[in-house]
């Protein structure tokens, strides 16, 4: 089996590792250096820029040599739709109150999961909401309302 | 005697009503959710750590090193049942433990894993209480110096001791470091990688960090799996081990407390690399080595104290050196510092309350945990039933809902789901995010010592091996380094680290 260059394991990381340091490197250049004697806030995030880029080298030529694939395949729409709750729970909240942001929190959420089952999920959402509630809201006393109404927050 | 004196303070504090209530909480909570099949101890703290912001210092540190054991006697219940561990420590105990089920023997298993749980916790707990209070006189003499080669070693340690490949390991500890760089720095003032957000000027919280890359990228992997797994829950009848199974079980008890014991006072060592040396140990000991995997009570009885005698220790580290020793540790640091406590030397005088009411509190946790866990097994063996498509919603229910709460923003909710993308990345390309995690929570202090033992050498970097403490961390490290390198120990370690170092 051919790797191509989009599933070999380690030339994919290795680019991360070099886009990460890069990444410190260029931001942290607009930061004062200072000397070894004081160290200025750039010192620090530039070395590290560097050491990850040479990280990110070796292990990016590692992978061209050895070819070794991602394992398995890659799980992009559990992922998107977890990471979309997660958003949609955030952006709900400061809007709309604690109650819709859960509900499409948990109802995204398990629709990311293979099985999917519209009754077992009404119930699952209503039990959590009110776990929720009982421990956040009443139990903590974290001044969330369960309802608000502030779309230009 | 001194320690005597200071563990009847310890035991004043703990044994009051109000602390042993959240103690047994802590216990039966953390359990209670890290019997959860898939859900490790870091998730279940970090969930749960809201619950214990309103309590004074001293109780919420005892809840949550309650809810930490508890989690982690939880993690081997469901090792040894489902081989679905929570945590990596665990991963050991699934290997013979779930054997031991599948021949039905399910019920000593559990209760050879509670007892020698409980004897690795007494007496590491017993060496915290002793060796303690030296090595927080020896602390005090630390510089900045000591301080960085302490850390350094800690981080190399971390990198080298996790299973795959040393130079990933590497860069994810740079990369961890770089991701602690975030917020404002300490001396200059001067915002770094804050990308114009106000919410970033105090940098990243540890929770947001440790719910994406565990909770959040861990669930994608999980659904992801097809394999079926089959549970042995029901057939739980005998728990009392036979004679036999106890005679085999004591000495690798005893020799999995002294591995773990001494692993875990070592920062960046991992509970789950002492329960996997425990592990190895006890298979090079045995007389027939092929019985293990097949349901040896040693390959359960010796990772099980290994791993339970770590978890105490890690606290020397944690509260004397203020060095977290492991991410769980981190949380807990975190939680302490909100409470305005800064762990250090001092914090054994200045509050010798709660550093003796915690070590208190660890003996009457770990009794707590044997009787809560010997008559609840039933109980603990149904929870392990419930079907993930409904765990994994209340997850990122307390995921959200707990990122939301430290600082009533969104931001941290938006930040944890970015991290749980690059956290899945991370996973899919074998890069593990133990040393990711304590590179991180390392970072800002790894700075700002070496800053300071640079300011006082004159940007020399002699300073750091002129002074003998930090001179022997530097050796220590080079030697294992090297020792790691070699071909011959390479191959040994990826069967000694063969977990991937999530606790």
């Amino acid at each position: 089996m051919s790797t191509n260059f989009h599933n070999n394991r380690d030339a994919l990381a290795g680019l991360l590792f070099m886009a990460l340091g890069a990444i410190g490197f260029v931001v942290a250049l607009s930061y004062p250096f200072g000397s070894l004697q004081e160290m200025g806030p750039g010192f620090f995030p530039r070395v590290l820029g560097v050491m990850l880029v040479g990280f990110g080298i070796a292990t990016l030529i590692k992978g061209l040599r050895s070819g070794e694939r991602v394992e398995g395949a890659w799980g992009w729409l559990p992922l998107l739709l977890l990471v979309a709750s997660l958003v949609a729970f955030g952006w709900l909240m400061e809007r709309f109150g604690l109650l819709p942001a859960l509900v499409v929190l948990i109802v995204t959420s398990a629709r990311a999961g293979k099985e999917f089952r519209w009754k077992e999920t009404a119930v699952l959402t209503v039990v959590l909401c009110l776990m929720a509630v009982a421990i956040f809201v009443w139990g903590l006393g974290l001044p969330y309302s369960l309802f608000s109404f502030e779309p230009g927050h | 005697m001194d320690v005597i004196s200071h563990l009847s303070l310890g035991f004043g504090v703990a044994l009051t009503l109000q602390n042993l209530a959240y103690c047994f909480l802590g216990v039966l909570l953390g359990t209670l959710i890290g019997v959860l099949p898939g859900i490790g101890p870091l998730v279940t703290i970090a969930m749960l750590l809201p619950i214990t912001f309103g309590l004074d210092p001293v109780s919420s540190l005892i809840m949550l090193a309650g809810i930490f054991y508890g989690a982690q006697y939880g993690g081997s219940t469901t090792a040894i049942l489902v081989n679905m561990p929570g945590e990596a420590s665990s991963a050991v105990t699934a290997i013979d433990g779930y054997q031991m089920a599948r021949q039905g023997r399910a019920g000593p298993a559990l209760a050879i894993a509670a007892v020698s749980s409980f004897v690795g916790g007494t007496i590491s707990t017993l060496l915290v209480a002793f060796f303690g209070p030296l090595i927080g006189t020896w602390a005090l003499e630390f510089g900045a110096a000591e301080y960085f080669s302490l850390m350094f070693m800690g981080l190399v340690f971390s990198a080298v001791l996790v299973h795959g490949d040393l130079v990933k390991s590497l860069a994810m500890v740079a990369a961890g470091l770089m991701l602690g760089i975030v917020g404002t720095d300490v001396t200059s003032g001067l915002p770094r990688f804050s990308f114009g957000l106000s919410e970033l000027l105090d940098g990243v919280g540890f929770t947001v960090i440790a719910v994406g890359l565990f909770a959040v990228a861990e669930i994608v992997q999980n659904i992801s799996r097809t394999e079926k797994v089959e549970v042995f829950s029901k057939d739980i009848k005998n728990l009392m081990p036979t004679w036999a199974d106890m005679k085999a079980a004591w000495k690798p008890t005893l020799r999995g407390t002294a591995l773990g014991s001494f692993f875990g006072a070592l920062p960046g060592i991992t509970a789950s690399v002492a329960s996997f040396s425990a592990y190895m140990l006890e298979k090079k000991l045995a007389k027939d080595p092929s019985r293990f995997g097949k349901g040896a009570i040693e390959g359960v009885a010796a990772p099980e104290a290994a791993n339970n005698a770590a978890a105490q220790t890690h606290f020397i580290p944690t509260l004397i050196l203020g060095i977290p020793a492991s991410a769980v540790m981190a949380l807990m640091l975190g939680a302490l510092t909100m409470q305005g406590i800064q762990p250090g030397p001092e914090v054994m005088n200045s509050r010798p309350e709660l550093f003796w009411g915690l070590v208190a509190s660890m003996f009457v946790g770990n009794v707590l945990l044997l009787v809560l866990n010997l008559p609840l097994v039933g109980l603990w063996a149904r929870l392990t039933q419930v079907p993930y498509r409904w765990l994994f919603p209340a997850i990122m229910m307390f995921a959200a809902l707990g990122n939301y709460s430290l600082n009533n923003s969104a931001m941290d909710v938006y930040l944890c789901a970015a991290t749980g993308i690059l956290g899945y990345v991370m996973a899919k390309l074998e890069c593990h995010p133990a040393p990711l995690i304590l590179g991180f929570v390392l970072g800002p202090m790894l700075e700002e010592n070496l800053r300071r033992a640079l300011l006082m050498s004159d940007g020399s970097f002699a300073v750091f091996v002129t002074r003998p403490i930090s001179l022997t961390f530097l050796v220590v490290t080079f030697g294992l380094f090297v020792a790691m390198v070699l071909p011959s120990v390479r191959r040994r370690r990826d069967l000694a680290t063969g977990g991937d170092g999530t606790d």
